[in-house]
């Protein structure tokens, strides 16, 4: 739908030109603007943890790298959720709830085949014991997706507003039964409350930093494996959609579904496909996130929404349009917290979270679809 | 709705009782029901009629609205608390007047209606469903993170500054309780009046055919921003007032599960008509206070959990059987028992819907 728009409009020229300039001077303030704190703290508006790229090019690089890495993380869930809706419509609010059962149920599996209790060091954990935990949280929550999907949406295709309430639904019933179960380790001495913190470990040999040799910067391995992962995960899809016959099919699904199902494919078994891949993925970055940080209560709400900001950003449905999306939100996500001012007492940075607005709201005014949405 | 009168005289029978009644409550139930079910339920009702106002009139499923009331809510915590020894230390403090504080915090809140309503206002369907949702998360992480305004520990002692005309509502139950209903008597014929006139007939139209609206030299997005923000005023005065019965705030007012909730209430009532948001505002609320005193502290039984367990379950029954809600239900009782068929397919059963999947 293509509607006149005024100058002032959201979409017209006056809001672009604000739009343009906002970007502009904040990578200025990125690059030159910002200085780093003087001796005895205070500073104004250009006063920064780090100051500009051009004082200190070490925090620079590391912040883009804290970004990037960042964004395979965020890829690896986004992407899952992306494909559901691609193919099928459906909006998977339940998404953030498969993604903190997938964390629970890896952590669990990891706890029994170490052994060695709560207080687990990443050292002593080899690359079975992550692998395995990995591949049997995937599974688990790739067969309940399907579940899910089979019982709960098959029937109302189509309806996409009732899909969404539906899985709406299962969210709520999904991460309170994860609460009341979860985790079944704690550690000795802690009362298990129900959706306690709990961390997977890495395997050992990614608890150590690496030398870029880009101006000194060492960095985790640990978060490089996870842009890898990341990497790893959109390659193996483009494969998947591009050089298959069921990815030629999905991609057909995506297009026109009538037609595709109307020449004799059984669209239903690439809706099932999709679906247990999608909560597969879900599950595949809840491994990586409780190894970089931790499986909690409130983690399914957190990634929710860092997966509608990926696809709202990048375009539902579209491979491309999620990379795009996790990359822009990492990058924001990472400056936001080391670039914002930090004049006078816990200003600015904790203000990060309008940016993660202010990006959706400029991605919009320009294209309402999102980067690589298509119309219609 | 002329072509049904009979019906129409039963509903306004039944509104009318139930008003009478309502006006009766405090000398029938006890203070336990009419302060955290039927003034609660007042209250979340308003929220879920700005939800519902955007669904029925406007084709758009808002989950900003628990954001919008948090939003107004904080706002007017920040203004109307004062910086006395011993008193709340937490926010602002600005300690303004207090009903300059309640008129700035609605503006303020339909400010920023204003804003999200303009960002989203090229967004149909389940799209528009996901952005405001993030709107909502991203007022919640704000209030939780900028300690300045709150933080995650709440800011309490804001019932004990209200405006003159509204009196002492700590001690005077009752007097909130009144002050409640006439708001949700006067959301309810706000939202009726509006949907009769030229801007509702046209938001209307804009809801089942936006491209032919748009073609007709109807301005789209402009008439969806401007719809959000009446949307945001509604649930601004909800906000308000919850703030005044809850008397501290806290992120949680605006967290996931109050976003789900009030879904959940609107679902319940029925997203098509204004009157189920009361409906199901008080139907919640019995339903979670009859069950939560039955779950034992350690869950339910057998399959543990909490309440939420329940009314995600009740959430997914309505959803499946009757996605009208109770108004649905009603709505489809009468034309069975009136034509004994089926009843009739309304025009934009689904408009949010085919406008996005088309």
């Amino acid at each position: 739908m293509r509607e006149r728009v005024s100058a002032w409009g959201v979409g017209g020229t006056v809001p672009r030109i604000a739009a343009a300039a906002l970007v502009v001077f904040s990578i200025l303030y990125v690059l030159v603007i910002a200085k780093p704190p003087g001796e005895f703290g205070g500073g104004d508006w250009r006063t920064t943890n780090f100051g500009s790229a051009a004082d200190d090019p070490n925090a620079f690089i590391a912040t883009i790298l804290d970004g990037l890495t960042f964004a395979g993380l965020l890829f690896i869930v986004a992407s899952g959720f992306s494909l559901i809706f691609g193919l099928m419509r459906v909006v998977n609010m339940a998404h953030g709830a498969f993604y903190l059962l997938g964390g629970y149920v890896a952590y669990e599996v990891q706890q029994r085949m170490t052994g060695s209790g709560f207080g687990l060091q990443s050292g002593e954990v080899n690359t079975l014991e992550w692998v395995v935990p990995w591949l049997i949280a995937m599974v688990c929550i790739g067969v309940f997706g399907l579940g899910v999907q089979q019982l709960l949406l098959r029937w109302n295709q189509g309806q996409d507003l009732r899909q969404a309430l539906i899985t709406i639904a299962v969210s709520v019933i999904v991460a309170d039964q994860v609460i009341a179960h979860f985790p079944r380790t704690v550690p000795a001495g802690t009362q298990r409350f129900g959706g306690n913190a709990v961390s997977l470990s890495w395997p050992g040999w990614t608890n150590q930093f690496v030398d870029l040799h880009v101006a000194g910067v060492s960095y985790s391995l640990a978060r490089l494996v996870m842009l890898g992962l990341g990497v790893g995960v959109g390659i193996a899809l483009w494969l998947w959609l591009h050089r298959t016959k069921t990815g030629l099919v999905i991609r057909a699904g995506v297009d026109d579904r009538q037609m595709t199902s109307a020449i004799g494919i059984n669209i239903q078994t690439t809706f099932a496909i999709a679906f247990l891949v999608g909560s597969a993925l879900a599950a595949f970055g809840a491994v990586v996130g409780g190894s970089q940080a931790s499986i909690a209560q409130g983690r399914d709400g957190e990634w929710l929404l860092f997966s509608l900001v990926v696809v709202i950003i990048g375009g539902m449905g579209s491979l491309a349009g999620a990379a795009v999306g996790s990359v822009l939100y990492g990058l924001v996500f990472s400056f936001a917290v080391a670039y914002l001012p930090t004049t006078g007492n816990e200003c600015c940075t904790q203000y990060s979270v309008v940016l993660t607005f202010i990006l959706m709201a400029l991605v919009l005014a320009f294209r309402p679809q999102g980067l690589f949405g298509r119309v219609g | 709705m002329t072509h049904d009168t009979a019906k129409v005289v039963t509903e306004r029978a039944i509104g009318v009782g139930a008003l009478v009644l309502a006006v009766l409550a405090p000398l029938l139930v006890s203070d336990f029901w009419l302060n955290s079910i039927l003034t609660q339920g007042l209250i979340l009702g308003i929220g879920a009629a700005s939800l519902i106002f955007l669904s029925a009139y406007g084709g758009m499923i808002s989950l900003a609205q628990t954001g919008l009331m948090g939003i107004a809510g904080y706002a007017l915590a920040n203004m109307v608390t004062q910086r006395v020894p011993g008193g709340e230390t937490k926010g602002l403090l600005l300690g303004w007047d207090p009903t300059l504080s309640l008129v700035a915090a609605i503006l303020l809140t339909v400010g920023i209606g204003l804003v999200f309503g303009a960002v989203a206002s090229r967004s149909f369907g389940i799209y528009f469903l996901m952005l405001t949702l993030t709107y909502t998360v991203i007022a919640f992480l704000f209030v939780g993170s900028v300690t300045l305004i709150g933080g995650f520990s709440p800011v309490a002692g804001v019932d004990a500054y209200t405006p003159g005309f509204i009196g002492d509502i700590v001690n005077d139950r009752d007097r909130l309780y009144f002050i409640s209903l006439i708001v949700a008597a006067f959301v309810y014929v706000l939202i009726r009046y509006l949907t009769r006139t030229p801007f509702g007939i046209s938001l209307q139209g804009i809801r089942d055919e936006p491209v032919r609206m748009a073609s007709l030299g109807y301005n789209v997005a402009v008439h969806r921003t401007l719809a959000f923000g009446i949307g945001a005023f509604v649930a601004a005065l909800g906000g308000v007032l919850y703030a005044w019965w809850f008397g501290q705030l806290s992120p949680t007012i605006m967290g996931l599960d109050a976003t789900i909730q009030l879904l959940v209430i609107a679902v319940i009532g029925g997203l098509r008509r204004i009157e189920g948001a009361w409906l199901g505002a008080i139907a919640f609320l019995v339903i979670n206070n009859e069950i939560t005193n039955r779950i034992p502290s350690s869950g339910l039984p057998v399959i543990g959990g909490t309440f939420n367990t329940v009314i995600g379950v009740i959430f997914l029954v309505i959803v499946i059987v009757s996605p009208d809600g109770l108004m649905g239900l009603w709505d489809r009782a009468w034309s069975l028992a009136k034509r004994g068929g089926p009843p009739r397919e309304t025009p934009g059963a689904q408009p949010a819907a085919e406008a996005s999947s088309s």
